[in-house]
C-alpha cells in the first residue's frame, strides 16, 4: 500500500476553505443575493474554441445521449436571470479538459455571480469588497488598484494593445527573450495580446494589490458587450492578485442575435481547426430572446484564491485530492 | 525519432530545438481564462550548456532527440581525442575537446564517467561526483597545522587546481567533489 490515498491539502487548508465558503455565503446573504444551483451535466456547452470540455454519455436503453460537464454555469444562470430570478450567485464545480498545471486542475471550484442593474463599475467595486473581506486576515497590506487594459499594457510594454503592429510587438518580445513569439502569433492580434499579457504584463503587475483591469480590447470580448462610445473596447474586466488571474467579469451581452452570431463564428472556427464539435445552446438563446435583464456578472476561481490566501505555489496544495490522485 | 506533445514535456525529456539536442528542465502550463494556452518551458541546450526559456502553443509537437547517457571507462588521450570504453561490450568511443570540455581536468585513466551520446556521437562527459587524485604540486605546509583554515592551492595529477588544507603534501592522494571543485579529505592508501 502506498500513501497515495492520503489527502494532499492539510487539515488547516481544509478549514480555511470551509471558512472561505461560509464568509462568501454570509457576504451575499447580507446583500440579498440568492444562492442557486444549476446542472453540471448539460445537453449543450460553451463554444469557445479555447475551452476544451468533458463529454459523458447518458444510457437508458433505448435512449442514449451525449452530455457535457459544464466549463462554467453561465448559460443556466442566465436562463434563471431571464426568468426573473433577480441577482444570484452559485458556488459549484466547473470542468475544463486538458488544463492541468501549477494553476490549473481540470475540475475546480467557481464562485459565479450576477448582479441585476449593476454596471461594470459597481460590480468591480463589489469584487474588491468581497476579496478584501476574504483576504484581509491573511494579507493585511492588501490594497486595490484599478487600471484600464490599455494603460497597464502600455506601462508594462510600451506597446499599444489597440493598435496592432507585428513588427513592434516582435521587437519588444525579442528584447524580452521571446524571439519565438513572432512565429507563434504571426498576424493574429488576439494571440499576440494573450502572449504579451501572460509573459510580460502579468508578472509586472503591482504586488499585494487587488488589480482590476478593465476595458479589454473588443477582439477579446467573449460574452461581454462592446462599449457604446468606443467599439474598440469591450465591457469586460479581469481581477488579478500578484499577477495571478482570479476572474473575468462582463457587462453581459443580452442581444440574442449578436450572441447567435458569436456562437456561429466559434462553431465555424472549431470545424475549420478540427476541434471537438459542439452545438449551440438553443435554450440559452431562447432565454436571451425572451430578454435578459441588464446585469453584470463574474466568475472567480476559489482554489486560486485559496492559493493566494495561504501563499501556496501550486493548486495541488489547496485540494484534498488533486487530479493526479483523484 | 518520436515526437512529443507539450503535454508530455517533463524534466529530463530530450528534444530537438533549433537543430540542437536539448533537455527540458521545467514546464509550466500558462492559460488565460479566455484565451490561448501556452507552455513556458525552461530548456538546457546540451551542446552549449546554456539554459533558455521557450514558449510553445499547448498541444504543439516537437521532435525528440536521440540522447542517452552511458557509463564508460576513461582509457587514455592521444592529444586530439579522449578515448572511452563501455566495460560490458568493449565498445569504444572517442570524444573531442568540445565534448570533454571542463571535465578534462578530472579525468584519470580507468575511472568511470557518464558519457552523453547524441545519435551515438559523444556530446558531453560528466565525471563521477567524487574522484581520488594525487597531488603533483603544492607549497610545503606549515608544521602543526591541522585545521586547514585558509588553505593553499594544489595541482592534481589530472591538471585540476583545488584549494587544500595546509597540512596536505605533494604525493598524497585526496578526494575531491567534482561538482563544486572542493577538497573533501585525504585518502589513506
Amino acid at each position: 500500500m502506498t500513501a497515495d490515498w492520503r489527502p494532499v491539502a492539510d487539515l488547516q487548508q481544509l478549514q480555511q476553505r470551509a471558512q472561505l465558503l461560509a464568509t462568501i455565503r454570509r457576504f451575499f446573504a447580507e446583500r440579498n443575493v440568492l444562492e442557486v444551483e444549476t446542472p453540471l451535466l448539460c445537453r449543450a456547452t460553451g463554444t469557445d474554441p479555447n475551452l476544451d470540455f468533458f463529454t459523458s454519455q447518458f444510457h437508458n436503453p433505448p435512449h442514449k445521449k451525449d452530455l457535457f460537464l459544464q466549463t462554467s454555469p453561465e448559460f443556466a444562470m442566465k436562463r434563471l436571470l431571464a426568468a426573473g430570478s433577480g441577482s444570484i450567485y452559485q458556488i459549484c464545480k466547473a470542468f475544463r479538459n486538458s488544463e492541468v498545471g501549477r494553476f490549473h486542475n481540470p475540475e475546480f471550484t467557481l464562485l459565479e455571480w450576477y448582479r441585476v442593474e449593476f454596471n461594470l463599475q459597481q460590480l468591480m467595486h463589489e469584487v474588491a469588497e468581497l476579496l478584501m473581506t476574504l483576504l484581509s486576515g491573511s494579507m493585511p497590506q492588501l490594497s486595490v488598484t484599478q487600471v484600464s487594459y490599455q494603460q497597464l499594457f502600455i506601462e508594462c510594454t510600451g506597446l499599444d494593445p489597440l493598435c496592432f503592429s507585428r513588427l513592434a510587438y516582435h521587437q519588444f518580445s525579442k528584447s524580452q527573450g521571446h524571439p519565438e513569439a513572432d512565429s507563434l502569433c504571426a498576424d493574429n492580434h488576439a494571440l499576440w495580446l494573450d502572449f504579451l499579457f501572460s509573459h510580460c504584463v502579468q508578472n509586472a503587475m503591482p504586488r499585494n494589490s487587488i488589480c482590476l483591469v478593465h476595458d479589454y480590447p473588443a477582439i477579446q470580448s467573449s460574452l461581454a458587450r462592446l462599449h457604446t462610445d468606443d467599439t474598440r473596447l469591450s465591457e469586460r474586466f479581469e481581477v488579478f492578485i500578484n499577477g495571478v488571474e482570479l476572474g473575468n467579469g462582463f457587462f453581459e451581452l443580452s442581444d440574442a442575435e449578436e450572441q447567435n452570431a458569436r456562437f456561429e463564428r466559434e462553431i465555424a472556427y472549431r470545424q475549420k481547426h478540427g476541434l471537438a464539435a459542439v452545438e449551440k445552446d438553443q435554450l440559452f438563446l431562447d432565454a436571451l430572446q425572451t430578454g435578459l435583464p441588464d446585469c453584470s456578472g463574474i466568475a472567480i476561481g476559489l482554489d486560486r484564491l485559496l492559493m493566494i490566501a495561504s501563499d501556496c505555489d501550486s493548486i495541488e496544495h489547496v485540494l484534498a485530492f488533486p487530479f493526479a490522485n483523484a | 525519432m518520436a515526437t512529443y506533445s507539450t503535454n508530455e514535456f517533463k524534466g529530463g525529456l530530450k528534444i530537438m530545438l533549433d537543430n540542437d539536442p536539448c533537455s527540458i528542465i521545467e514546464n509550466e502550463f500558462v492559460k488565460p481564462g479566455k484565451g490561448q494556452a501556452f507552455n513556458r518551458v525552461k530548456i538546457r541546450n546540451l551542446k552549449s550548456g546554456r539554459v533558455i526559456e521557450r514558449t510553445f502553443k499547448s498541444g504543439e509537437s516537437v521532435e525528440g532527440a536521440d540522447v542517452v547517457d552511458r557509463e564508460m571507462q576513461y582509457l587514455y588521450s592521444d592529444g586530439e581525442f579522449w578515448h572511452f570504453m563501455v566495460p560490458d561490450t568493449f565498445e569504444q568511443y572517442q570524444a573531442d575537446k568540445n565534448a570533454v570540455g571542463d571535465t578534462v581536468k578530472w579525468l584519470k585513466e580507468q575511472d568511470m564517467c557518464t558519457m552523453t551520446l547524441w545519435n551515438d556521437v559523444p556530446l558531453s562527459v560528466t565525471p563521477p561526483n567524487f574522484v581520488e587524485l594525487s597531488i603533483t604540486e603544492t607549497d610545503p605546509g606549515l608544521k602543526g597545522d591541522t585545521s586547514g583554515g585558509g588553505g593553499k592551492p594544489a595541482t592534481l595529477e589530472s591538471g585540476a587546481v583545488v584549494r587544500v588544507p595546509l597540512f596536505v603534501q605533494i604525493g598524497e592522494m585526496i578526494r575531491v567533489d567534482t561538482r563544486t571543485g572542493e577538497y573533501v579529505s585525504r585518502v589513506k592508501e
